[in-house]
């Protein structure tokens, strides 16, 4: 929760930020009908090409619970627009009941309530029972991943990807792009491409950092339903900024719109009817490529973790969002006449548990996967008291959990947590497994560092990665949110320019204000710097739960946010 | 077309291409000056001059730039932010095959990095692009 806001201007994602729905209309609830597999699933529209997406898993296999953010500012151009629409705006804008199923699956609000209703969401054996539903009708459907699928679970870390890559590949993957792959380092990924992986991995933003020559397969051609349809691959733009390039030295990427535009143009000359961008950029700088290079007719958004129930048109170009952790998929039927898109149908499945029954073949696979740590993963940690969350553009109770650790186990005055988009939600009441905590932090760079930083410095780390974040030019935004912040409190105004967004910075424990000159001890994590000391955040977070037994965050009232 | 820089070295030596690396000056001269002694003080009307350069440099220490102007006689570089803007200036010759070259270079922070061509019938084009220094680390 944020403390105050002050809004300047009455609109659209002004009214979503108040956020307060008023909701509570049980009688609806109850009155809801019986959700059923085939009304999920549906079917799809006229054509004779079907695309499904999927994204950013984050290596979640089980049913999960994942809580929608309840800020998400946009900013230059996307002002407004969706995806930064939120709550009672949000359901507006698609004309969602309060306390429908999609309600639940989209927004925030009544979160807890709504998801004792409507259960976890997610679940690679229902994707699978899904997948076999759409192929029934769709035989040649192409399948494609948008990537973070290797990482963010206690499985994926320590098979380095591997239970991934075959459970993926098992759900007949025809194509990937990538981000978080890499973190497993240039070796093991080059590893995975030779010897496990099985559909193409694209990438023709990535280029051989010496030579600035393409570094991976840029696109493939597939036929299908008569149609010859290009899918290319667009990784992650700013990898060897926002994760470690250490890991992958040789590599370079960036949004290279040129690149793309080129490529676009190279398939449609190679006789491409159909041109399918699999993007990694998130949707802003998708929304703004889309604009400036001509002959995309669908790009499959991802990274920003968006989840939107109709394809957003720039152009003559469909942007397709799908969510993140397997909430959802989204089906795409193309009607391709003559050569060129006549017709585009889209549906946007969600993936409750409880309603789609699983594939028991998905389910045995899934379970040999889990099996090596199966009792390291169950073991209780401790319960928490509150909703646990990530989501959002600033803190999540869940970063507030971590920051409360780092201070208190590292002994320190500010803790710092990046502003990861991925890790799932725990219900209050819930008890907190180890699996949870690494559901929330695995990754390969996990080191809890301790050091000192001087004031000045704090200004400057909160100051640049504001501008990654609100930066009005979509191409200078890197698709995380705000580092959240233990310790220190602090005003932002997101419309200024990098260096005048953050001011007050307080010490909370002393109520002081941040001097520039003095030094602080920092304690945090997912340093992108190589040689970093400290113990794994798992077991700074473990160690903190089984302290406190049962865990509870008070709201957040550190970050006073100002937007327009 | 791509070029690499491999190529694009090659391509260079191949087409009787003149490099002059801005050398160090006692005191640093300031980007508008640079340009005023390049164009003599003429207005910059033309187009046609393409700057790639990525919008966030993954090391400020070598960042990739290239200069594509067809007909152009000389390209300048600037990067408006660094102590001493003066990149360089590319010069073409009757026989360069394509105006085009490609170079790394250093930016001490996030600054505007700016191209001037000189086309062949006297008239100046100006491209420029904002590259951001950023300590980075917290994408999600």
């Amino acid at each position: 929760m944020i403390a105050r806001r002050h809004f300047l201007q009455a609109g659209l994602a002004t009214s979503a930020l108040w956020g307060t729905s008023g909701f509570g209309n049980w009688s609806r609830l109850a009155a809801r009908q019986r959700l059923g597999q085939e009304d999920l699933i549906g079917t799809g529209g006229p054509g004779n090409v079907t695309l499904i997406h999927i994204t950013d898993i984050h290596a979640q296999t089980q049913p999960i619970w994942f809580r929608e953010p309840e800020i998400n500012l946009g900013v230059g151009d996307a002002l407004g627009l969706v995806p930064h629409v939120t709550g009672a705006a949000f359901r507006k804008l698609y004309g969602i009941a309060d306390g429908a199923p999609l309600d639940y699956a989209l927004t925030y609000d009544d979160f807890v309530a709504l998801g004792r209703e409507y259960g976890r969401m997610g679940g690679l054996d229902r994707i699978a029972t899904v997948l076999k539903a759409i192929r029934a009708e769709r035989p040649d459907a192409l399948l494609l991943d948008g990537g973070d699928t290797w990482q963010g679970s206690l499985p994926a870390l320590r098979t380095q990807g591997t239970d991934m890559v075959r459970l993926f590949n098992a759900l007949g993957t025809d194509a990937m792009t990538s981000h978080w792959e890499f973190t497993l380092g240039i070796d093991r990924v080059n590893e995975i491409l030779e010897t496990e992986l099985d559909p193409a991995f694209l990438g023709a933003n990535i280029f051989d950092a010496t030579w600035d020559e393409p570094a991976f397969e840029p696109y493939k051609m597939f036929e299908r339903g008569g149609t010859s349809i290009a899918v290319i691959g667009q990784a992650f733009p700013y990898l060897p900024i926002a994760n470690p390039n250490w890991m992958f030295p040789d590599l370079s990427f960036g949004v290279r719109q040129e690149r793309m535009a080129e490529m676009v143009q190279e398939v449609r000359e190679a006789g491409a009817q159909i041109v399918v961008v699999l993007s990694h950029n998130g949707f802003d700088v998708d929304r703004k490529m889309a604009a400036q290079v001509p002959g995309i007719d669908v790009i499959l958004t991802g990274h920003t973790h968006d989840a939107l129930p109709e394809p957003v048109l720039v152009g003559k170009t469909h942007l397709i969002a799908s969510g993140s952790h397997g909430k959802f998929i989204s089906r795409v039927d193309l009607d391709v006449q003559d050569g060129a898109l006549k017709g585009l149908t889209h549906r946007l499945i969600p993936i409750f548990s409880d309603v789609i029954a699983p594939d028991p073949e998905m389910t045995a696979l899934v379970e040999e996967t889990r099996a090596p740590f199966k009792d390291e993963m169950a073991e209780v940690l401790g319960t928490t008291d509150s909703l646990l969350y990530r989501r959002g553009n600033f803190n999540g109770t869940w970063d507030d959990l971590i920051c409360n650790a780092l201070i208190e186990e590292r002994e320190a005055d500010i803790a710092l947590s990046p502003g990861f988009r991925w890790g799932a939600s725990l219900m209050p009441g819930q008890e907190i497994t180890r699996e949870d905590v690494f559901n929330a932090t695995a990754m390969s760079y996990p080191e809890a560092y301790r050091s000192e930083m001087t004031g000045e410095t704090l200004k400057l780390i909160l100051e640049d990665v504001a501008d990654n974040l609100f930066n009005p030019d979509p191409y200078y935004q890197q698709g995380g949110d705000m580092v959240r912040v233990g310790g220190m409190g602090y005003r932002i105004d997101i419309a200024r320019p990098q260096g005048s967004r953050i001011t007050e910075m307080t010490l909370l424990s002393s109520g002081t204000a941040i001097d520039p000159a003095s030094s602080y001890v920092v304690a945090g994590w997912a340093s992108v710097t190589e040689g970093t000391q400290g113990p794994p955040i798992w077991d700074v977070v473990e160690s903190h739960i089984r302290k406190q037994g049962t865990v509870s965050i008070d709201p957040n009232t550190s970050v006073d946010v100002v937007a327009r | 077309m791509s070029y690499s820089r491999r190529h694009t070295l090659a391509m260079i030596a191949g087409s009787g291409i003149t490099v002059m690396l801005g050398a160090r000056m006692a005191l640093a001269k300031s980007a508008e000056e640079m340009i005023a002694a390049f164009t003599g003080g003429a207005q910059i009307t033309g187009e046609g001059l393409t700057l790639t350069a990525p919008e966030i440099a993954e090391n400020g220490n070598t960042v990739p730039v290239e200069v594509d102007a067809p007909g152009a006689e000389a390209i300048m570089i600037l990067a408006t932010g660094n102590p001493n803007p003066d990149v360089g200036v590319f010069h073409f010759g009757p026989l360069a095959g394509a105006q085009m070259a490609s170079t790394r270079i250093r930016l001490a922070g996030t600054q505007e990095v700016v191209a001037i061509a000189r086309m062949s019938d006297g008239s100046f084009a100006r491209a420029a692009q904002e590259v951001k220094v950023t300590i980075g680390g917290c994408g999600g």
